[in-house]
């Protein structure tokens, strides 16, 4: 798949993806948190309107797996976005300074890595009661150091190319370097590198969730349902199936994205 | 019946034809050069006989080898000709050494592959081999990786891999043109040497090259055959407009005009500048000055610190001590700490202008910007008819302006990095082999432009090559450096007439020249040169000098005048 088609693609799925979930749970005749026990672990059906069936609590499944894409993708993005801000600025910064600072900057950065974040998290988690926000948080701060790192990598080497050096010449100013000649740049390289950040954040927020230290009752994320549904899964295998297939259909989605971005910018500016 | 027969060959990719009915062929024992310029189809045809082209290529025609019909041949077939028959050097040795192979084990290979010898007396052979193409030490060499040997040494190593199964007929793209022109001319003479009756296709853009090495010429011309003859008569008598274009845009180092000695004030002087790098010292007490509207050559081998000289002068590295005065005023420190107005006034051209001009910008943005940041008051419209006139001066048209550099050959972009430095009017302009990666006839129009630029606005110029050839037809003056010293320095022609040092000397020799007739007599340096990080005691280059005796080992010469030269050696006329 050339790189341009594997854009649109991925793209247009993600975004039928998002729709949907925005969308379902406003259509749909059943509410999210309503239970009925008269009712729980049924098929599939369109008669009763219970599009993916219901679970142990007979809550709709349908309109429970539309929020839990809700929730997954608003983790992903959130996170992704804190990454990219604190990660972003500080990379620059440090590749663009140099010298003591950029030493500085990223042996701070080496001793984060060093500490065990998932234990840390989880940790985290335990002592300030689930919170919807710290999520975002720790996820966030997982993922900045390798944007840091990758960021600074490449200011590094931009900062000593020649066209930075006929800019500094000619006389233009740093702040005019720093946005004209470097950051427009990095551009492809932080894109590409944000596609490839989501579905960590993703995985990150499922595997939390999977342990029961994520979204809190009845709010749900895929994660959490596919907690559930492995529960149950002899005898109401859909209620496994489904959510864990569009986890999946997400993911790859986003990671054929980060793919078809990165040729992209291959393809326009071969270095 | 020749060695290697090619008819009609054909190359395309898609709906481009870049090699279109070449005929050509080479008998045993037949040296044969085939010259173009980039995009003549010259690489892409001796891929077709080793095999070699990418999938998407389409070949058709005839290539046979020694009467056996080898295009579209299988693997197998040419995998048992390869190596065995027909060796091959290519351009970039580095590239074609495995990294993580010790250079035996690599050269080992070929003998063991193609059952040439014994495993008890391949090493044996191997190490025979290296002794043969001039590595000292070969026992050593044997067990080293190839970072560990010089770029010379490197291009040794893979003349001994193909040479080592003695096969008939040895390709050779480019070999020399990522050396230094003292060390090219060692690989020439040790190709001559070494390949007994070894048939040569020497692939080139250098005309010096096939006029002293080859018997049979061919030229190529956008993918099509224009000439071909033997080297006398198609040097002497070139029947092809082509090829006769070729000839008039290839300076000569030993004839031609030279820019007479300009006598106006001093712009710019450098005294006693010194670059230090973490551990060793890459400029050491160079001194010299810039007239108005003179050029002068700063010239010397890789490693000779040319570039760090300007660098310094311009404030993109630190010196280590030494000044610069510029117009009267002293310019210190870093580059951003000088005022816009020195600033404006001197500017750079690098060697590749793919990575001086930045990927993302328009050729309107990018030669407009100095005007962005030295005359803001100006207007859009106005700054954009600037640009284009510009572009105009430079020989571009107005259709660039839209362009992005990657939508550029490499003449047109290294003709925007011009403009951009030009733009501004500066008083001095430091072209860093600015012309190196050029085709000659590319290079002649830039050197125009350069030069009537100059005669227009009384520019002074630096320009550093490694090409006396170029910097003969360009420079008033020329500076010869040599392990971050000065070496020599006078006008242009006091220097090419009678050149003082031994290192100028063998610099001049070793330029190939155009003409096989009028080829000088040569006496190649030897070795390569020394390390920077320790260098050699006395007289610098004393370990490469044939004059050298022990006073040269103990005493570095100082700078001395001598009639009309500065020149740092003990025996200057010897």
């Amino acid at each position: 798949m050339s790189g341009n088609r594997s854009i649109r693609v991925t793209a247009g799925i993600l975004l039928a993806v998002a729709i949907a979930a925005l969308v379902g749970p406003w259509i749909s005749p059943h509410d999210y948190a309503t239970t009925n026990l008269e009712n729980t672990l049924s098929a599939p059906a369109l008669s009763n309107m219970h599009l993916f069936g219901t679970d142990d609590l007979g809550r709709d499944l349908f309109v429970r797996t539309m929020l839990g894409i809700r929730v997954t993708l608003l983790v992903a993005i959130v996170a992704s976005l804190v990454s990219l801000v604190i990660g972003v600025t500080y990379g620059a910064i440090a590749g663009f300074v140099g010298g003591r600072l950029d030493a500085a900057m990223m042996r701070f950065v080496d001793t984060l890595y060093a500490l065990p974040f998932i234990f840390f998290v989880i940790l985290l988690m335990v002592a300030f009661e689930r919170n919807f926000l710290l999520i975002f948080v720790a996820i966030g701060a997982i993922n900045w150091l390798d944007m840091a790192r990758i960021v600074r990598g490449q200011t590094l080497s931009l900062r000593e190319r020649e066209f930075v050096e006929a800019a500094r010449l000619t006389g233009v100013s740093t702040l005019r370097i720093v946005f004209r000649h470097i950051a427009p740049n990095l551009v492809g390289i932080v894109v590409v590198y944000v596609t490839l950040t989501i579905p960590q954040a993703i995985l990150v927020e499922s595997f939390l969730s999977f342990l029961g230290l994520g979204i809190q009752e009845p709010q749900t994320s895929l994660g959490a349902l596919v907690d559930a549904g492995v529960k149950h899964m002899e005898g109401a295998s859909w209620s496994l199936l489904i959510p864990a297939t569009l986890l999946a259909l997400i993911l790859l989605c986003f990671n054929f994205l980060g793919d078809g971005l990165r040729d992209f910018f291959d393809a326009r500016h071969p270095s | 019946m020749s060695l290697l027969d090619v008819q009609g060959l054909t190359i395309r990719y898609g709906d481009e034809t870049v090699v279109d009915g070449v005929n050509l062929f080479v008998d045993r024992g037949e040296s044969v050069g085939l010259v173009g310029e980039s995009g003549s189809g010259k690489s892409q045809s001796a891929l077709a006989i080793l095999g070699l082209l990418p999938r998407q290529a389409v070949a058709s025609g005839s290539i046979e080898f020694d009467g056996q019909q080898i295009l579209g041949a299988s693997d197998s077939v040419l995998n048992a000709l390869r190596a065995r028959r027909i060796g091959i050097v290519f351009q970039d040795p580095m590239q074609a050494l495995n990294p993580y192979l010790r250079i035996g084990a690599q050269l080992r290979q070929i003998p063991l592959t193609h059952d040439l010898c014994d495993k008890a007396e391949v090493d044996a052979r191997v190490v025979e081999m290296l002794a043969s193409v001039g590595l000292p030490d070969p026992e050593r060499q044997f067990r080293a990786y190839p970072h560990e040997l010089s770029g010379g040494m490197r291009q040794r190593v893979m003349l001994a891999s193909a040479l080592i199964a003695e096969p008939d007929l040895l390709i050779a793209d480019e070999p020399t043109t990522a050396l230094d022109v003292t060390v090219q001319a060692q690989i020439l003479d040790l190709l001559e040497d070494v390949r007994d009756n070894t048939a040569l296709l020497l692939i080139t853009h250098d005309l010096g090259i096939v006029a002293g090495h080859c018997e049979h010429t061919i030229v190529l011309d956008r993918g099509r055959l224009v000439e071909q003859g033997p080297t006398t008569s198609v040097f002497a008598a070139p029947s092809h407009a082509h090829t006769r274009a070729l000839l008039a845009a290839a300076p000569r180092v030993d004839r031609g005009e030279v820019p007479e000695a300009v006598t106006s004030s001093t712009i710019l002087s450098v005294g006693d500048a010194v670059v230090d790098y973490r551990d060793l010292q890459a400029v050491s007490k160079v001194s010299f000055s810039v007239k108005r509207g003179e050029t002068v050559a700063v010239v010397g081998e890789s490693g000779s610190g040319k570039s760090s000289l300007v660098r310094a002068m311009l404030g993109l590295v630190p010196m280590a001590s030494g000044r610069v005065v510029y117009a009267g005023s002293t310019l210190e420190g870093p580059v951003e700490d000088r005022a816009q107005s020195q600033r404006r006034d001197l500017q750079l051209v690098f060697q590749d202008p793919v990575s001086a001009l930045n990927p993302q910008m328009r050729v309107q943005t990018l030669v407009g910007e100095p005007l962005l940041v030295h005359e803001p008051q100006l207007s859009a419209a106005a700054r954009a008819e600037r640009v284009a006139g510009m572009l105009e001066r430079v020989g571009l048209s107005r259709k660039f302006l839209r362009r992005f550099p990657h939508e550029l050959s490499g003449g047109q972009a290294q003709r925007v990095a011009i403009a951009r430095a030009l733009i501004l009017g500066p008083r001095v302009l430091v072209c860093d082999e600015a012309v190196a990666a050029l085709d000659g006839s590319v290079r002649k129009q830039v050197l125009n432009v350069l030069r009537d630029v100059q005669a227009d606005t009384g520019l002074s110029i630096i320009f550093i090559s490694h090409d006396l050839a170029v910097v003969r037809s360009i420079s008033h003056r020329v500076l010869v450096m040599y392990l971050g010293r000065l070496v020599e320095m006078a006008d242009s022609e006091t220097l090419f007439a009678a050149p003082k040092h031994p290192y100028t000397r063998a610099l001049l020799d070793s330029v190939p020249v155009p003409d096989p007739v009028a080829m000088p007599k040569r006496a190649p340096l030897r070795g390569e040169v020394p390390s920077p990080v320790n260098p050699p005691s006395g007289c610098v280059f004393h370990p490469r000098c044939a004059k050298a005796d022990a006073r040269c080992e103990s005493k570095a010469p100082a700078l001395r005048d001598v009639e009309r030269t500065r020149v740092a050696c003990h025996y200057p006329n010897a």
